[in-house]
């Protein structure tokens, strides 16, 4: 398991201010592979670190389309197909009666593969991941380069974590 | 220009955000939550005794005869599933108006509904009588034909709406909750803590690329479940609208169900929410007395849209002209369930008219006791359309009563048992306030220097 972890530096910051600059100034110095760390979403972060807009969109998207055609192929395929059967005089292929059905199944579907997705881009679920500080999921922000990022040159690094004011800075995998 | 109040009282910095709200998961439980436990949790022995003796001698033992056969079992069920729609409506249409008041409430609102929902999903599923036959309800090849599931019928549609409905809400409370998870685990000073609490946060580390797609889903899951809820109470609507009944065939029905839904969930809200500021003090700054006036407003305008909808049912089975659907109404106003009616008219309609007075709307006893009504109230109205739309038929030799017995007491009394339990449970292991949530709104209502205003 240890192999998908990488070594690296982190500068640990203690204001949200502090971390969106550096992650700016990392971000300008040429380094692609940085990630900031943060114990909730902070505005404006996804453009200091040239995140893209999340794909996962997408998948909701084809994810509904599949669930809402199936839904109707399961019920004309029961209901008009397989085994009809003749309930009050209703036609076999009832598609107004059917709608709910196909409804509800767009949005279960929808939902479960958008969560799927989010589990796939985040690599979850992960057994024990390293924690380079435990405040980071409350009151401090991290910044960690992995040593495979171009450019990585660790002294340099630390001075500048130092000088964009980390009250911290670890040598740590991540 | 006006100033907003803020969000979270008291000058919270991050620390003290994630040391309040793991609090009470921290430490040891109060006398209080022991207390309530061990009544909530005798109560659900108790109801567990009463549904294994509905199950085991069968569901004669309720009231359901002839010619009502609809009862406790169906009225107890649109009554739980329609408190959950307001977990749904806090946690996913607010979110998506940008409600920032909704952070501190939505958790447990979110939980309230999954407890509601699984409490509301055994009544249909006893209510068949042969409980261990409920797979036919699912359409899966079989050796019968294959006989397929009829999917013209409303209550195949509750069947899928309201699995959907639990499976989504679940879903979406269990994503807000991994990132606080992950907190707890980071925190925790012994091994087991840690370990259960890391196992449940899926190893969760909220890089900036991960929240990013966090975002988004959330945005997503609000977006769907926002038509989900929507639809789930219109399809119970559907199980009694689509028949072709007096007093059940209308089409106001969704919306009616949707909003008395609201109103009920909402009133829920409240009525746990005075508990658990009493019981956690700390949370006082969190859940504020703001929050809890924002909620009584909305369950006075849901009042009254059910309060229209009572009188459009009446004028419009006036208007109809015909005698069947006019006798439901005035039977039902009038007949021998007039009590039952009301109770649901002065419950819903009028015991919500207090808060039009600022000091009664922001009076935590006031707003206690009124919930407390409307959830009496939304009990009754569903009993009341349940019930007197079944107990006098088309002939006169089809008329009779709902023979309530002690059985019907136990089902009802005894289902508080359940929801209870899983609630105080929730409330003891798991963050009450979406704290990944709350942090980022600290700053409403402040100033720069910190003050406010």
């Amino acid at each position: 398991m240890a192999a998908q972890y990488t070594k690296g530096i982190a500068g640990i910051w203690d204001n949200e201010a502090g971390i969106l600059k550096a992650a700016r100034k990392t971000r300008e110095m040429g380094f692609t592979k940085f990630d900031a760390i943060s114990a909730y979403p902070i505005h404006g972060m996804e453009e200091a670190c040239g995140i893209q807009r999340s794909w996962i969109p997408y998948v909701t998207f084809i994810a509904g389309c599949v669930g809402l055609m199936g839904g109707l192929a399961l019920t004309y395929w029961t209901s008009a197909v397989n085994w009809a059967v003749n309930i009050g005089g209703k036609p076999f292929f009832s598609l107004p009666a059917f709608v709910p059905i196909m409804f509800e199944l767009t949005v279960l579907f929808a939902a479960l593969s958008s969560v799927g997705a989010l589990f796939y881009a985040c690599k979850m679920p992960r057994i024990d991941p390293p924690v380079i500080d435990p405040d980071l999921s409350c009151h401090k922000f991290a910044i960690f380069v992995p040593f495979n990022d171009t450019g990585y040159d660790e002294a340099k690094l630390e001075r500048m974590f130092k000088e964009l004011g980390a009250i911290e800075v670890k040598k740590t995998e991540y | 220009m006006i100033k907003r109040s803020p969000l979270v009282l008291g000058n919270k910095t991050l620390k003290d955000v994630s040391d309040d709200i793991c609090a009470p998961v921290e430490r040891f439980p109060s006398k209080g939550w022991m207390g309530l436990f061990l009544g909530a949790k005798t109560l659900l022995l108790f109801y567990i005794v009463i549904l294994a003796c509905v199950v085991g001698i069968g569901i004669g033992l309720l009231g359901v005869t002839h010619p009502v056969f609809w009862g406790t079992m169906i009225v107890t069920f649109v009554f739980w599933i329609g408190i959950g729609h307001a977990g749904t409506l806090i946690s996913a249409v607010l979110f998506l108006f940008r409600q920032k008041w909704r952070t501190s409430v939505a958790r447990t609102a979110e939980a309230m509904t999954v407890f509601a929902v699984m409490t509301a999903g055994l009544f249909p599923l006893l209510h068949t009588g042969r409980p261990w036959l409920d797979y036919w309800l699912f359409p899966y090849p079989n050796q019968r034909g294959p006989l397929w599931v009829n999917f013209r019928s409303p209550l195949l549609w509750d069947v899928f709406a309201v699995s959907t409905y639990a499976t989504v809400s679940m879903v979406f409370w269990y994503i807000g909750l991994v990132p606080d998870f992950a907190t707890i685990k980071d925190r925790a000073k012994n091994k087991l803590r840690r370990s259960v609490y890391g196992a449940l946060s899926l190893g969760w580390r909220g890089t900036a690329r991960n929240w990013s797609h966090y975002e988004m889903l959330y945005l997503l899951l609000a977006g769907l479940s926002t038509p989900l809820v929507l639809s789930v109470h219109t399809i119970v609507s559907f199980d009694f609208a689509v028949s072709n009944l007096p007093g059940w065939h209308t089409t106001i029905f969704p919306p009616y169900f949707v909003a008395g839904a609201i109103f009920s969930g909402f009133a829920m809200v409240v009525t746990l929410m005075t508990l658990v500021r009493i019981g956690f003090p700390e949370f006082k700054n969190y859940v504020t007395l703001d929050h809890m006036e924002v909620m009584n407003k909305i369950i006075m305008t849901t009042g009254m849209l059910v309060g229209y909808a009572y009188a459009s049912e009446f004028f419009i089975a006036w208007y109809s002209g015909n005698p069947y659907e006019r006798f439901a109404f005035v039977n039902r106003a009038f007949g021998p369930y007039a009590w039952s009616y009301w109770i649901m008219v002065s419950c819903n309609v009028l015991s919500p008219q207090v808060f039009w007075f600022k000091k009664l709307r922001r009076s935590i006893p006031v707003m206690f006791i009124v919930s407390i009504f409307v959830n009496i109230g939304m009990w009754f109205e569903r009993f009341v359309i349940t019930v007197t739309s079944l107990h006098r038929d088309f002939l006169p030799a089809n008329w009779g009563m709902y023979q309530w017995s002690w059985f019907d007491t136990g089902v009802l009394v005894g289902s508080f048992g359940m929801f209870l339990t899983l609630f105080l449970l929730y409330l003891r292991l798991f963050p009450a306030i979406s704290i990944a949530e709350v942090k980022p709104v600290l700053h409403v209502g402040y100033d720069t220097e910190g003050g406010h205003h």
